[in-house]
């Protein structure tokens, strides 16, 4: 458990060091992700080191930010005088994701077989 | 009324409305029943009832929230064990997750803005895709208002479950990795646990769409939002 604890927050504490030298607009916990993800294929961490609380963390993912979700109550009075807009520009562009999403891996994959 | 204030008890309550949420959402299998957004509007109601504010909670619910940003760093796991089928497709998985990612940064944008939104709020909307912890970085870094991009998250979670796959099929998205993509990419881990249900391979793309999708968001957000010139 300590060693898992410790590559997971070395991972973020490298991520924040990143963040700090470069000033880069990119969260600290991102940054730390990629890090994990290049140790693991580099095979300099092993993949059992960090399992157990990894599995438990990407499990449990959506408690974490019920907190933050609470928050919501700050923002009545935003959200009340802008509801249209948020409403319709959220609604209006994930349907958008998800249809240019879908159309562009369809297309790729068929010129793709195309070609072979 | 003192005690209800005691940060240790709002985070067993906390614990314990999640929890009763999650088995309530398990009992009834109504994707409406969103654990988090049943637990958001509870703890709300609750706050709101015995006049305790935000801050207040805070004090306990900031000790849940700490573990957003390891739990973030966690997801390098999975990612790490999907690469194998992320370089069998990466062109095609790549180049989709990139339109998908753009394009909803923009048209969120862009619509928000052409209705009359104030940059704070479309600044919020900007991450809105992907899963949360990533979506208020996202914001925090550009100086939007995180609370109201959690809100939003869970809510386009919650729509892309529900009418996700009516969308797909209307706009004539029929092979099953497409699919499962989409819904990862639109609707991040709500839309994931929906695809799921449909089978573990739509399930399997649309966790790798959510992945891709988080980290493009991350990194693309804030140039995006500069080119519109909003920041």
């Amino acid at each position: 458990m300590i060693r898992q604890c410790s590559i997971l927050f070395g991972c973020l504490a490298l991520g924040e060091l990143i963040v700090w030298l470069t000033g880069i607009k990119l969260p600290s916990s991102v940054i730390g992700m990629l890090l994990l993800t290049l140790f693991l294929k580099l095979g300099i961490l092993k993949l059992e080191w960090v399992r157990g609380i990894s599995d438990f963390l990407v499990a449990n993912l959506g408690f974490f930010f019920v907190p933050s979700s609470v928050a919501l109550m700050l923002c009545f009075d935003i959200i009340k005088a802008e509801l249209l807009p948020i409403i319709v520009s959220t609604v209006a562009s994930t349907a958008l994701v998800l249809v240019f999403t879908g159309w562009t891996h369809q297309i790729m994959r068929k010129n793709g077989l195309l070609r072979k | 009324m003192d005690y209800l204030e005691n940060k240790y008890f709002l985070i067993a309550l906390t614990f314990i409305v999640f929890y009763l949420a999650k088995l309530l959402q398990k009992k009834t299998g109504l994707v409406i029943l969103n654990p988090i957004l049943v637990t958001m509007i509870l703890l709300i109601s609750f706050l709101e009832v015995s006049d305790i504010d935000y801050e207040t909670y805070y004090e306990g619910g900031k000790f849940i929230e700490f573990w957003l940003k390891p739990a973030v760093v966690a997801l390098g796991v999975p990612l790490y064990l999907q690469l194998e089928s992320i370089k069998k497709q990466l062109v095609p998985i790549l180049v989709s997750q990139l339109v998908g990612c753009v394009v909803g940064i923009v048209s969120v944008v862009l619509i928000a803005k052409y209705m009359g939104a104030s940059t704070p709020v479309v600044v919020s909307l900007a991450a809105k895709s992907v899963t949360t912890p990533i979506a208020m970085e996202v914001t925090q870094a550009l100086g939007g208002i995180p609370a109201l991009t959690a809100a939003i998250v869970v809510c386009v979670g919650i729509f892309g479950a529900l009418f996700g796959f009516k969308v797909l099929t209307w706009g004539k998205v029929g092979s099953p990795i497409a699919q499962g993509l989409s819904m990862g990419t639109a609707s991040h881990a709500v839309g994931t646990s929906a695809a799921m249900e449909v089978s573990g391979k739509y399930g399997a793309f649309a966790s790798l769409g959510l992945t891709i999708n988080g980290i493009l968001t991350a990194l693309l957000t804030p140039i995006v939002m500069e080119l519109l010139g909003l920041l």
